[in-house]
């Protein structure tokens, strides 16, 4: 009888966290916790100007103070060629600057010492004299001609443009315009955010000039790419370093880039031949490590008067701060932006992107996100409301009469992408009734006679999740695959290690049930090991929804691997030839007598004590997945508000998810992963946003100002699901950590702008703070977010 | 005893005296040499290896660094070290036996009340003074008494349901 | 994070404590809660040579209501204590409706009235209670005891009138001489946010009359605004929709904020408005409930 998979852990079981029994207990070990002998600390001196000439540094004072080992400015770097290091994304950026600073808390200088506290001491007694530079905080600034040049570093680098870019059918596109009945217009901006896990970053560098050995102790979430660019711009053999991603308090994209602090401290270790920590604060993190978002939208919609769409035409300025170093696929400049409107069958569509240096913080991460999707659904989706505003038509109607039908699959997109699968009407079908739509239409009409604002927002989105394939996805030309190693011990237990890496996915849990699916070993059974580079396959790490996609079904490839030696050796164990032996879940038996088998274990046992002549022994092996599309999951998010006009302020009535991740391989975590991801939905529609003054001070730099929801303002969520499996994902499961994310927010800000309908209001930038809503609803007009920051009264 | 100063501060050479501190951590009377500015949270992290306490932010927002101090939750990233002589400190490490699980660390692990596991010790001992006035809460007091702890993973949902399914255990072993 | 080095104090007495301060010459902090003071330290926003800390001063932790109707706050009183105190439920509605509005549940286990009084920051709640209510601090320095009324106490942001060698043991709300009505009404984007905007409104009335009115205004100007026009407009009357929306405006005018991240200047006045109206329409019901 085969096995209850259930039982063993297997697939769709909601097993309970293995890592939680460490974390509940205190036991986890975070970077900071980690203690080395005669380990030594290191801050830094950060800019407080954004944009300034370095004129000199005086370190003599911080040397002097008892305990400080080391101070390290630019200069001293330039001295090492360390000054500047590759970016992601083909540019450069400063360690420690040399000629100026470029933004607000840009790295200066790092003081190493005895403790952090006399380090922290060392970096108040440095004294810098700055001479102030013109600031510039957003793109029409960049863009202004005679704008001050800020990265005149760059040789031909003579304006602030990082890139312009396109893709789509122009003239196709102009055609589908000249045709249209009606064209809606829309300019939004999706403002500067991050990801601030409640960690921040850190290392702890510990050279060994015994060995010539560089261990490397970081808050990464790809190991291995940061070993290859530790081997790049250290200039050591990749052999001879190793990265360890010990528990990470959170990630969401911030960790993925290579930061300042991990080379500075890299460097001090070498130069100190011991292990130096730097943990950065919390204020670090906000105002230097890589932001999120900070697009602007023009979007227009070329309609027929019936609700259909004819073309799309988008133009996008980014603004990616003083450095180009956005984490994402080589190929295309501003992400995945051309996946916007991928559910909706359109027939043309044409994308323009320019991004461009401004004084602000570099970065441009992925939060939560692949690569820019989380804008691109956020712009598809207040198109597609202001879209079915100006039809005068109903919002979840008009989506309907555009989605991709279940029977027109595979779909290209107008921008080019393949989707495969979906049941984009059904998922929105189970949102619109669990939400009760026409009972909530109702409703809101009645509240209006009594002057009460209620409104619904609905977002729905098929997103690219999982990159690559290596055809079209790379970073810095390493190819987006990913690895799993499975070694099968003698008495059936095992040890899974991938090139994933997890900060909070619960991948110990999850990547054993894919084994035990696969083999019907319990998952109790097998240890799941990630994060060092000495022991784990290369693998692109964790971000982008893509572990399950990619490293998640190099699990089910290598398990299936060792499966097929197990057949061999269950043939040989049970006298019959392979052809004759069929499988079960955790079992092999004679096809002709089923009462004749063998257990995996049995075959495990064999491997190691009894294997055939000829038979390699031992039952381990490994597997490179390189997928051959991307995985498109579908989400529905429907969310009800009621406005207060006297106030301004919005409160959350209900929350309905329906997420179409195809098959779940542990529901409760992927139900964690979508309330956590409409958490920052909800955060960034209502509070959570970065922004500068004129001077280009960063008003966000810590919690104070930059704001998380807590327990009490997040609303309750009601989650659903529909399962179309991902018809080339060896398991059928696609991304979901995103997804939430990606697609919550526009069902928050559509809800408010549903309720502040008939004013003549077509958009407010997030975040929907409650002045701009009250201003939006007194004035009558749009409100944008653009920084910098409004200091006089309008 | 471990002495902090000779530990942490090796090159000390200030004239500002060292202080010596004995705190009552999870029921053992511990004593440090101390600095007057030395956080509390550094002290339990660094001095006493006790590194379940986490500190998150730098100006009292995010609770990760949340201890009990007498009994009642308390920032440790707010408060010196030397505030805490004499006084009574519980930490996650204390909040389990070593065999058995605490209730709440039970329904955090049920419940799935957490992912990354950084919020989860302070999130769990301001559960704890919680249920300890309180052991029958409702969901809204539950969200109220958690304010003061930002979690960045969970969205909190599960969270609540996780200190309900504590409510519920403890009550039933104070029945019995 | 890291805090710069000081000299560390913890007096038994409050002579003592008096002592440490005239010693320290204008150079030392006391710490009391420390909720304000320890994070500027961390920030290194303030870096004093040497911190009294008066939590070992026996005696400073009650709040308690005399005989006549005087409510005294010790220095050592936390947010908390206020939070949960069944003497401001039944005798106070102001200051209970602001406690709980107070920073985060964590923080009110420590934090201290007295300590935010002293700390005198434009956006903290309290101080715009004392001031609706009309209470004062006692003063303790090496030549004896002062009463400062809280709306003199504060010089400007972050700055108090406290003498360097005094130290600040008591809060005092005077003894109301008619029915007590108020409240406090707290715009903030989540908990433990600051203020947008705080509006404090506390009322006495003898048979509908109004006889005193206070409003303390928080984050609409340099320093806590003490909307005195639109108190006295309150006063010789019953509160009617015209009595009230008449306070709103003056209060509103009253107001001095400015545009920043939290809102337009604009937006800040029209919610001292709103908010102003709000609780005394809230107060016109209790009124008529009791009656």
């Amino acid at each position: 009888m085969s096995l209850d998979e259930i039982k063993i852990g297997g697939m769709g079981a909601s097993r309970r966290r293995v890592e939680d029994n460490r974390f509940i207990r205190g036991k986890g070990n975070y970077i900071d916790d980690i203690v080395l002998p005669g380990m030594l600390h290191m801050e830094i001196l950060r800019s407080p100007f954004a944009h300034a000439r370095i004129k000199s540094i005086d370190t003599s004072k911080a040397w002097g103070i008892p305990g400080v080992r080391l101070v390290m400015t630019g200069e001293m770097m330039a001295s090492r060629n360390l000054a500047w290091m590759p970016t992601l994304s083909y540019d450069t950026q400063a360690v420690l600057a040399t000629d100026k600073v470029r933004f607000q808390g840009q790295e200066v200088a790092c003081v190493i010492a005895d403790d952090a506290y006399i380090a922290k001491d060392g970096c108040e007694a440095i004294v810098v004299e700055y001479e102030p530079l013109p600031v510039i905080v957003n793109p029409l600034q960049a863009m202004a001609p005679g704008a001050p040049l800020i990265r005149d570093d760059k040789e031909n680098q003579h304006d602030n443009v990082v890139f312009d870019w396109e893709v789509g059918d122009k003239s196709g596109t102009e055609r589908a315009f000249a045709q249209a009945d009606v064209v809606s217009k829309l300019d939004l901006h999706y403002p500067r955010s991050h990801p601030s896990p409640m960690e921040t970053c850190g290392s702890i560098a510990d050279f060994d000039r015994a060995t010539s050995k560089l261990t490397v102790y970081m808050t990464s979430q790809a190991p291995h790419i940061i070993r290859a660019a530790v081997a790049m711009v250290a200039e050591l053999p990749e052999h001879m370093i190793r990265i360890v991603s010990p528990d990470l308090g959170g990630g969401f994209g911030n960790k993925v880039p290579v930061y300042p602090g991990y080379v500075a401290s890299i460097l001090a270790s070498i130069l100190l031949e011991r292990p130096v920590k730097w943990i950065e604060d919390k204020t670090g993190n906000l105002i230097s490590t890589g932001f999120a978002r900070d697009v602007y939208l023009r979007g227009e919609m070329a309609l027929r008067k019936d609700g259909k769409i004819l073309g799309i035409r988008m133009h996008t300025d980014s603004d990616h701060g003083a450095f180009f170093s956005d984490a994402q696929p080589s190929k295309f400049k501003i992400g995945l932006m051309h996946s916007a409107f991928a559910c909706y069958d359109i027939p043309v569509a044409h994308l323009t992107a320019r991004g461009v240096y401004t004084n602000k913080a570099p970065g441009g991460v992925a939060y939560r996100c692949s690569f820019r999707v989380t804008e691109a659904m956020f712009f598809q989706e207040r198109m597609v409301q202001a879209a079915a505003d100006d039809l005068d038509m109903d919002q979840a109607e008009f989506r309907r009469i555009n989605f991709v039908g279940d029977d027109d699959f595979p779909h290209r997109t107008a921008f080019g992408f393949l989707t495969d699968s979906g049941q984009y009407g059904k998922c929105l079908d189970v949102g619109l009734e669990a939400i009760g739509y026409k009972d909530f239409l109702k409703q809101k009409e009645e509240a209006k006679k009594r002057g009460r604002l209620l409104g619904i927002g609905i977002s729905t989105m098929t997103e690219p999740l999982g990159a690559g394939n290596s055809r079209e996805y790379d970073i810095l030309g390493i190819k987006m695959f990913d690895s799993a190693e499975l070694r099968v011990h003698m008495t059936g237990k095992a040890i899974l290690r991938t090139g994933a890496k997890s900060q909070g996915q619960g991948h110990e849990t999850t990547w054993a049930q894919i084994v035990a699916h696969e083999l019907g070993i319990p998952a109790d059974d097998i240890t799941v090991e990630e994060g060092d580079t000495d022991t784990a396959p290369f693998g692109m790490g964790t971000y982008a929804s893509r572990s399950t996609p990619v490293a998640g079904a190099a699990i089910a490839m290598v398990s299936r691997k060792i499966r097929a030696k197990a057949r061999k050796l269950a043939a040989h164990l049970l006298e019959v030839s392979e052809e004759d032996v069929e499988w079960e879940l955790g079992r092999f038996y004679v096809r002709s007598s089923p009462d004749r088998g063998v257990t995996i274990q049995e075959c495990a046992m064999a491997a190691y004590t009894n294997m055939p002549d000829g038979m390699e022994p031992g039952l381990e092996n490994n597997a490179y997945y390189d997928p051959p599309n991307l995985t498109w999951p579908f989400a529905c998010y429907i969310a009800t508000v009621e406005v207060d006009p006297q106030t301004g302020v919005w409160d959350v009535l209900n929350v309905v998810a329906v997420d179409d991740c195809g098959v779940r391989i542990n529901p409760m975590i992927v139900e964690g992963q979508i309330m956590g991801g409409l958490t920052e939905a909800y955060a960034m529609a209502s509070m959570q946003f970065i922004t500068f003054d004129e001077e280009g001070n960063c008003i966000g730099s810590n919690y104070m100002d930059y704001l998380l929801p807590t327990a009490w303002e997040t609303p309750g969520f009601e989650l659903h699901e529909v399962v179309t499996p991902c018809p080339h994902h060896p398991i059928g499961a696609k991304g979901i950590g995103e997804c939430a994310t990606v697609g919550g927010p526009a069902a928050f800000v559509n809800a408010v702008m549903d309720a502040l309908k008939g004013t003549g209001v077509r958009n407010i930038d997030m975040p929907l703070l409650s002045d701009r809503v009250y201003e939006a609803l007194t004035k009558r007009r749009d409100v944008s977010g653009m920084p910098p920051m409004r200091t006089d009264d309008v | 005893m471990t002495s902090l100063n000779e530990e942490v501060f090796p090159e000390q050479a200030s004239d500002i005296p060292v202080r010596t501190v004995t705190i009552t951590v999870n029921g053992e009377k511990r004593s440090a040499n101390v600095e007057p500015r030395l956080l509390l949270a550094h002290l339990l992290r660094q001095g006493f290896k006790m590194t379940g306490t986490h500190t998150g932010c730098d100006t009292t927002n995010c609770g990760a660094c949340t201890v009990l101090f007498d009994g009642k939750p308390i920032k440790s990233c707010t408060m010196l070290a030397v505030q805490a002589d004499g006084h009574d400190v519980m930490t996650i490490e204390g909040l389990a036996s070593a065999s058995e699980l605490h209730p709440i660390q039970e329904g955090f692990k049920d419940e799935h009340g957490l992912q990354c596991g950084f919020c989860t010790p302070g999130m769990m001992l301001t559960a704890k003074a919680l249920l300890d006035v309180n052991p029958n809460p409702t969901e809204d007091e539950i969200r109220w008494a958690l304010s003061g702890n930002l979690c960045r993973c969970t969205g909190y949902q599960n969270i609540v349901k996780s200190v309900l399914w504590a409510a519920v255990k403890l009550r039933g072993q104070a029945a019995n | 994070m890291y805090p710069s080095r000081f000299r560390y104090e913890a007096p038994r007495s409050l002579e003592e404590a008096i002592e440490l301060l005239r010693l320290g010459g204008g150079e030392a902090k006391v710490l009391a809660g420390g909720q304000s003071l320890v994070p500027m330290l961390k920030l290194r926003f303030a870096s004093p040579e040497m911190v009294v800390d008066i939590n070992n001063i026996a005696g400073l932790d009650y709040h308690r209501v005399d005989p006549d109707g005087t409510i005294r706050i010790g220095a050592l009183c936390r947010h908390a204590d206020l939070e949960n105190s069944a003497i401001l439920h039944a005798h106070q509605p102001t200051m209970a409706a602001a406690a709980p509005v107070i920073a985060d549940p964590i923080v009110r286990n420590r934090g201290t009235l007295v300590g935010s009084l002293c700390h005198a920051d434009p956006q903290g709640d309290w101080a715009s209670v004392m001031i609706a209510l009309g209470g004062s601090i006692i003063a303790q320095g090496p030549n004896g005891r002062r009463s400062i009324p809280v709306a003199d106490f504060v010089k400007g942001p972050f700055q108090n009138v406290l003498a360097f060698d005094e130290l600040a043991i008591e809060a005092v709300v005077p003894a109301p001489k008619g029915v007590v009505n108020g409240g406090y009404l707290k715009l903030e984007r989540r908990v433990g946010d600051f203020a947008t905007v705080g509006v404090a409104i506390a009322l006495e009335s003898s048979s509908g009359v109004i006889i005193r009115a206070g409003i303390g205004l928080t984050g609409v100007g340099g320093t806590t605004i003490n909307a005195i026009e639109a108190a006295k407009a309150l006063i010789g009357g019953p509160l009617t929709a015209e009595s009230i929306a008449n306070a709103g405006d003056l209060a509103a005018q009253g107001a001095q904020p400015r545009t920043d991240h939290r809102g337009s200047a604009t937006y800040k006045r029209h919610i001292v408005r709103t908010f102003v109206v709000r609780i005394l329409d809230g107060v016109v019901e209790s009124m008529e409930r009791a009656a």
